[in-house]
């Protein structure tokens, strides 16, 4: 019996002290770069979306949730991250219909131009905040590149043992909790800097996207099919990366083939009114608030409008969330304003 | 596969899973079944190399261990039908063609060693001579496949061989027990050079799991992690920055690098070989010691019976002493004591067989002049030594400092700064600048060059360097402790508490601070290469 004892009390030590080592070496993307903190966050909130937002930063720098909210009654979210592969975004749609079965999920399209895992840090920062489930495998299986182990996203501190020479407070403050960072998925940045010299894209040799890509594509399709979900397939109104005339050929004939909604806000620019001297905050890759808001009212016209999205205002809990995350929403304006009047920068005094 | 790969860690953790589930009698041939798989996996080519040694080896040992036997027998029947010179024509006889089988063997596989490692050497010599003679269009360099740990696998199977020749003992029977011993694959790529008497003791028999063995076994293994993963390749990075860069990093650097390589290549190596100890240890087999404190021998002689044992030992027995006892060496030996006196002339022999060792020595690490002439070195600074014995012995009778400490660490610091200055030619691309390296640390060093901006340059941080000066100082902590027994022993007869400790602080450095996975690039052994 004592020895059955040491070894459930040494068992119990080991594990506690890797458990507690791995959360305190993880990055916690609570400054600097917020973006690896925003998949996680989708699951501390209520889950009866009508819209999901599910793609890289030409959605969640783009699009303000928030706005949709107030100005349409919109529920949604964005499942953004940066960089995020189409494969991702799959294995994201899978879980999140799994998890709350929204209504339509809106993708962007920019990452089709990927047929192969690129990086191993956007990987990080999109699948390490998703819950073990058999979409993270999935996707941790489509997005390893040569040098990653499945077994590294298994045990965290396998990948960031070597961090232990870079840790600061912000490691040990948020060692079992998260401050949120977006606004249902949305990073805003209020500052301005104006896009001039926009570049014309420079010649490919192949525009054709690749196998991989149109794999995970439809895919995507198939499950929205499957589960009853209206898919819409978007380009976001940003300058660059370029998105080409015959990448965008490609995805109207997709869209048409498989009897998809495609819509390219780069065609719709005047239209919201966009003005790449006051819209963006560095220099046409991104929109501001300013810019995502304008978006948003054009897209959240044509989706409470024409896709007859239902406008949940009213619904007494749902009231209830979002008047939290506007406080927090005008609160992160008011802060950014301030830094920007006091230092030039909205990050403030500590951060560049 | 390197051992430090997740791949081994999930390959080792099957092999040991299963051995244990198996039945005793079917244990060897899983680890033979295990071995060439991992072979297999380290490159499939590597196994058709393996396998000409093993059967050639296996056959002609047979061979030569039957012929023996049934020779004795009858020998031992019929002597007595012949006259004392009859007999010894027959036993001649007998040796003729035994030898004929053994040289045949032997030159087959240390062919096949010197093709794979030496083929390119030997171009690149030729067209160097070619080339001073005003032909600079020599010969094409050849791609082959170099088998990783063929010297080791070679060395060992000659050994072998060389033994069941020389009748001390008896051939092995079963062709793939013999396989295994060639090819166990925790010491397969970079040794230590087991010899069959040792090791096929235990590598046969059946084992039950036993805590105690299994224990021993992981914590060897998690010390040479420790070894490799927290000291040597920390260390690795500035190493490569100033062998790298040797216009930079000239003078005092050049020291540092020598120094650092020397805890570099100790880490690695005798890391790697706590595995393998500790991996064959796990399964109930005694894998020889391969390293005993090197870093605190008084002298060169003293460190090489102390460092790389086996490869010291075998050079030794295979070499050295066969052509010590050779009729040539004898013919020599009489003639330079004739033309040289007694005193002078006694030594030509041993001072040529230990050039003839040493040469050897220094070929087997590497196809490189670098190596050769590191082998020399060696030759050299002990030969001296030797002759300087008279020398010490008449200061000590001067001054008595003999067995105090200041003598004895004076000692340990001459031998670690002799190695690593010889080491050097490991480091530096060709002689010439290793030896202008060396000698830039004299006429080069300034003090300007101790800044630690320079040092954190090298592409380690000031953290980096202070895990490695605390690493270094538990490796110093844990010689010293065991000069008076086995560590592990000892730790075992601390509480419970006490041991859980020491294992899961090791463990959890290891984890921590090893430099492994995204961002480190994955270094093999360094001995792996030979």
């Amino acid at each position: 019996m004592k020895k059955f004892i040491s070894i459930i009390l040494i068992l119990a030590i080991t594990l506690t002290g890797i458990f507690f080592t791995t959360k305190l070496l993880e990055p916690k993307y609570m400054t600097g770069i917020l973006e690896g903190a925003m998949i996680g966050e989708y699951y501390d909130d209520p889950t009866d979306h009508d819209v999901v937002f599910i793609g890289d930063c030409e959605l969640y720098e783009n699009i303000s949730p928030v706005y949709l909210w107030e100005n349409y009654g919109i529920n949604s979210y964005i499942r953004g991250s940066a960089q995020q592969l189409i494969w991702q975004s799959y294995y994201l749609a899978e879980e999140t219909i799994k998890r709350e079965h929204p209504d339509m999920i809106v993708f962007n399209v920019l990452s089709m131009k990927y047929n192969e895992p690129q990086n191993e840090a956007y990987n990080r920062m999109t699948i390490d905040g998703m819950k073990w489930s058999k979409s993270k495998v999935g996707s941790i299986n489509a997005s390893m590149t040569e040098d990653e182990h499945f077994i590294e996203y298994l045990f965290p501190i396998l990948r960031y043992h070597s961090r232990w020479s870079d840790l600061n407070s912000d490691d040990f403050k948020y060692l079992l909790h998260r401050d949120k960072v977006s606004f249902n998925g949305y990073y805003m940045r209020v500052d301005v800097k104006e896009a001039t010299d926009v570049p014309e894209g420079r010649p490919l040799a192949d525009y054709q996207f690749g196998d991989n890509a149109y794999y995970y594509l439809d895919k995507l399709t198939k499950l929205c099919k499957d589960n009853d979900v209206k898919l819409v397939l978007v380009k976001a109104p940003t300058l660059y990366p370029y998105w080409y005339e015959e990448w965008d050929k490609q995805m109207v004939d997709y869209a048409k083939e498989n009897n998809l909604t495609y819509i390219n806000f780069l065609e719709a620019q005047d239209e919201m009114g966009l003005d790449w001297t006051k819209d963006t905050y560095d220099g046409g890759l991104h929109l501001n608030l300013a810019g995502a808001e304008k978006l948003s009212k054009y897209f959240g016209d044509i989706l409470s409008k024409d896709m007859k999205v239902p406008d949940r205002r009213g619904d007494a809990a749902l009231e209830k969330y979002w008047k939290t995350v506007e406080a927090r929403y005008e609160a992160e304006i008011d802060r950014q304003n301030t830094n920007l009047e006091r230092y030039g920068n909205v990050h403030g005094e500590d951060e560049d | 596969m390197l051992f430090t790969s997740y791949e081994f860690l999930l390959f080792l953790l099957v092999v040991f899973i299963m051995y244990y589930l198996l039945p005793g009698r079917a244990q060897w041939s899983f680890l033979l079944l295990a071995s060439y798989a991992f072979y297999f996996m380290c490159d499939p080519r590597y196994l058709i190399f393996i396998m000409v040694t093993t059967v050639t080896t296996f056959f002609a040992a047979k061979k030569i261990s039957d012929k023996k036997e049934s020779f004795d027998a009858w020998f031992k029947e019929h002597k007595k039908e012949y006259e004392k010179e009859e007999r010894k024509a027959l036993k001649a006889k007998e040796h003729a063609a035994e030898k004929k089988i053994f040289l045949a063997c032997l030159l087959l596989n240390l062919g096949i060693l010197a093709v794979t490692k030496y083929t390119n050497f030997t171009i690149a010599n030729i067209n160097g001579i070619m080339a001073s003679f005003g032909r600079p269009d020599g010969f094409s360099f050849v791609d082959l496949i170099i088998p990783m740990g063929i010297s080791f696998y070679t060395f060992q199977s000659m050994g072998y061989l060389i033994d069941v020749f020389n009748g001390k003992f008896k051939a092995q029977d079963n062709l793939f027990k013999f396989a295994l011993f060639v090819s166990f694959f925790p010491q397969l790529v970079q040794g230590p050079i087991s010899r069959y008497a040792d090791l096929s003791q235990t590598l046969y028999e059946e084992h039950k799991f036993d805590w105690r063995t299994v224990s021993f076994g992981l914590e060897r293994i998690l010390w040479g992690f420790f070894k490799k993963l927290v000291i040597a390749d920390r260390i690795l990075v500035a190493v490569q920055a100033i062998i790298a860069d040797p216009d930079t990093y000239n003078g005092f650097y050049a020291f540092a690098g020598a120094m650092f390589y020397a805890l570099e290549l100790y880490a690695d190596f005798t890391g790697g070989i706590d595995i393998t100890i500790g991996v064959a240890e796990t399964m109930g087999i005694k894998v020889t010691e391969n390293f005993i404190r090197p870093y605190f021998s008084k002298n060169i002689k003293e460190y090489w019976n102390r460092w790389h044992i086996t490869m010291g030992t075998w050079f030794t027995d295979y070499i050295f002493y066969p052509i010590s006892a050779s009729q040539f060496m004898m013919k020599l030996s009489k003639k330079s004591r004739a033309r040289l006196g007694n005193n002078l002339g006694k030594r030509v022999p041993v001072y040529l067989s230990s050039f003839i060792v040493w040469f050897t020595t220094g070929i087997w690490h590497g196809a490189s002049w670098n190596f050769i002439v590191w082998g020399l070195g060696n030759f050299v600074v002990i030969m001296i030594s030797q002759e300087l014995e008279p020398f010490y012995r008449w200061f000590h009778s001067k001054v008595h400092v003999d067995g105090t400490f200041g003598w004895r660490l004076f000692q340990v610091i001459r031998t670690v700064l002799i190695m690593s200055s010889l080491r050097m030619f490991d480091c530096y691309r060709d002689v010439p600048l290793t030896f202008k390296m060396f000698g830039s640390i004299f006429t080069d060093s300034s003090l300007a060059q101790l800044t630690p901006a320079a040092f954190t340059g090298m592409g380690i941080t000031g953290f980096d360097y202070a895990v490695v000066f605390v690493g270094m100082l538990i490796l110093i902590t844990v010689s010293l402790i065991g000069r008076s027994g086995s560590v592990r022993g000892k730790i075992a007869t601390c509480a419970e508490p006490v041991r859980f400790i020491i294992w899961y602080g090791l463990f959890m450095a290891t984890l921590i601070f090893g430099a492994y996975g995204i961002g480190y690039s994955a270094s093999q052994f360094i001995y792996n290469q030979f």
